[in-house]
């Protein structure tokens, strides 16, 4: 088992997982601290590659300029489904589904075409992960995920950041409070895509090359990652940091057991049907112990009244 | 302190569900007024108290805080003027949230919610120091999540929450409703204690009419969208609930009721 791992490159497995995991930070704050299922992340996670990759190749820039770059068209993309839920009254999976749609097209003009390379070799001094130097990049996503985490868990430890997560958790009493729910919404929407899209920027990094459809299915990966980091740490002392990194380690194991059983046989073309089960299967567990537990109590109730 | 001038709400208009929920309603409350409202299921006792909250626009008239308009203004925006307590426990608090957090967001009511850290250790202490008002040991739990409290629990820190910050109007809406007897009794004295102590001006929805005249310096009726009935002073004191069942009678031209007020 072990040799398995290792032949397969377990440091590159896991640096693509931690970058992975950040997008599940990504996915996070929207879907249990704001408590939105936001489907923006799958187009948000390709602009993120596409803009860093574009600014990289076409116009030169400094890697960190870019990875900036990627960052603020994230932010820009999670404004759009902001607006659309807030402002226009959509339901947010469907603001999500309309930014998603539209972000193919600007995703293409950003790109020009379906698939740009970053060639690691012209631009090595440039890029700061690669796929060819593996443990190099799992330190540096380490690193990165550790600036990340810390910065959000800052964040959230403010007067706004602690408004936000009230906005999320009870919006008639955030509203009672003086909070403007409709706003923090969008800043959640906002920071979260902006997270998302940074991690688009160093996947391109890791795997060379910005894709149009690189994105498909980040929202049930990100699900995925965040499912499995709380099954792992719901019995540790839960502060926002932990949580987070949770998620970065469910990213990790996510990576590595689909690389597990990509070796072992199963078809890559059957990876997204076995992700989606296992994501509805973990999301249904809350509701199936529910039910459980209800009809215990009926039946603990039924027999106490035959016992009378 | 809190001018109602003649508002009017009617809900899903033009459907065959409108619903006329307040009609032309006007009600001043000078500073440190205490008024308990009374009426049957449905008369628009909720409705009057979310208008002033602002949950919802109204179609007509106007309303006034400590002098300032307010028709227009949006929920959040008004909520630094009002101390609120809803019927469910589960409202009036974050329950993924830490009982000081929850403190900290109310005592920042109406305040600018910036980028400085948002719980401080002087802040602490003065959470600590407000919590142990209410009896309750939630001083020394400052740190647990609010979904860890009993629907008291948290009755009683909702209502230490609207009070955190003083509101020029405390509104309570069959806050204690939702509790068992004893517990209710509690909340109910809390509430009483919070309002003479800090000379607060109150509305208390209440469908327990001995509490509403036990409660409070003025009494009003509802019924139909309207305030049949308002009474304060001396004569407030005197009446008992007989009085006010034949007084509702004799204006509505019905029986009073209200499901819950006749359990009482
Ligand atoms: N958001 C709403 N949409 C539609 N109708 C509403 C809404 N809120 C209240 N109503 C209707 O307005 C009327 C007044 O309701 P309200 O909640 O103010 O009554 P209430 O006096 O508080 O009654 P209760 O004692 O049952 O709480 C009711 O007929 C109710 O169905
Ligand atoms: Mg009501």
């Amino acid at each position: 088992m072990l040799n398995m791992i290792m032949s397969f490159g377990l440091p590159g497995v896991m640096a693509q997982g931690i970058i992975w995991g950040l997008m599940a930070i990504g996915v996070y704050i929207t879907f249990k601290i704001l408590d939105i299922a936001d489907l923006t992340v799958d187009g948000s996670f390709a602009t993120g590659g596409a803009v860093l990759v574009m600014s990289v190749t076409q116009y030169g820039m400094n890697i960190w300029i870019s990875l900036l770059l990627a960052f603020i068209a994230g932010c820009l993309a999670g404004l759009m489904t902001g607006i659309f839920h807030t402002k226009f009254g959509i339901p947010a999976i469907l603001s999500g589904i309309l930014t998603q749609f539209a972000l193919y097209s600007i995703n293409l003009r950003i790109l020009t075409c379906a698939n740009v390379a970053l060639n690691v070799r012209k631009y090595s001094d440039v890029v700061l992960i690669s796929s060819f130097y593996t443990t190099d990049a799992l330190i540096k996503c380490a690193i990165f995920a550790a600036i990340i985490i810390g910065l959000l868990y800052l964040f959230f430890g403010t007067q706004l950041g602690q408004s936000l997560r009230a906005t999320g958790c009870n919006p008639n009493m955030s509203r009672a409070n003086g909070i403007n729910t409709e706003r923090n919404k969008i800043l959640g929407l906002v920071i979260s895509n902006g997270v998302v899209a940074l991690s688009g920027g160093l996947l391109a990094q890791y795997q060379g090359f910005a894709d149009i459809n690189m994105g498909r299915g980040a929202i049930v990966i990100g699900l995925a990652a965040v499912i499995i980091g709380e099954v792992l740490f719901a019995k540790i002392y839960r502060n926002l940091a932990v949580r987070f990194t949770s998620a970065i380690v469910g990213g990790i194991l996510y990576y590595v057991i689909i690389s597990l059983v990509l070796r072992m046989g199963l078809k890559a073309d059957d990876l997204k049907l076995l992700t989606a089960l296992v994501v509805a299967i973990f999301l249904g567990i809350p509701f199936w112990k529910k039910s459980i537990m209800d009809s215990r109590i009926k039946k603990g109730v039924e027999s106490n009244v035959k016992n009378q | 302190m809190l001018k109602i001038n003649n508002i009017s709400k009617t809900f899903n208009t033009g459907t065959v569900n409108e619903k006329k929920a307040l009609i032309n309603v006007s009600l001043h409350l000078k500073e440190g007024d205490f008024v308990t409202v009374i009426g049957g299921n449905g008369a628009g006792k909720s409705t009057l108290l979310n208008s002033v909250c602002g949950v919802f626009n109204i179609d007509s008239g106007s309303i006034e805080i400590d002098g300032a308009d307010v028709t227009r203004l949006s929920e959040h925006k008004r909520a630094k003027y009002l101390g609120r307590v809803f019927q469910d426990p589960m409202m009036g608090t974050a329950a993924d949230m830490q009982i000081m957090e929850n403190m900290s967001l109310a005592y920042r009511r109406g305040k600018k919610h910036g980028l400085s850290w948002a719980l401080t250790s002087k802040e602490k202490k003065v959470y600590k120091e407000m919590l142990s008002q209410l009896g309750l040991g939630l001083e020394n739990r400052m740190s647990s999540k609010v979904g860890l409290l009993s629907g008291g629990q948290r009755q009683a820190l909702t209502l230490l929450m609207a009070v955190a910050q003083k509101p020029k109007v405390l509104l309570l809406d069959e806050h204690t409703a939702a509790l068992d007897p004893t517990t209710a009794g509690k909340v109910l004295e809390l509430s009483d204690k919070f309002i003479s102590e800090n000379n607060l001006t109150a509305m208390m929805i209440t469908h327990n009419m001995k509490d509403a005249i036990a409660y409070g310096n003025r009494l009003i009726m509802m019924n139909e969208g309207r305030i049949i009935y308002d009474v304060s002073g001396e004569e407030k004191k005197n009446l008992t609930v007989d009085d006010l069942l034949k007084k509702f009678a004799a204006l509505s031209g019905e029986e009073f009721a209200n499901d819950r007020a006749l359990l009482n």
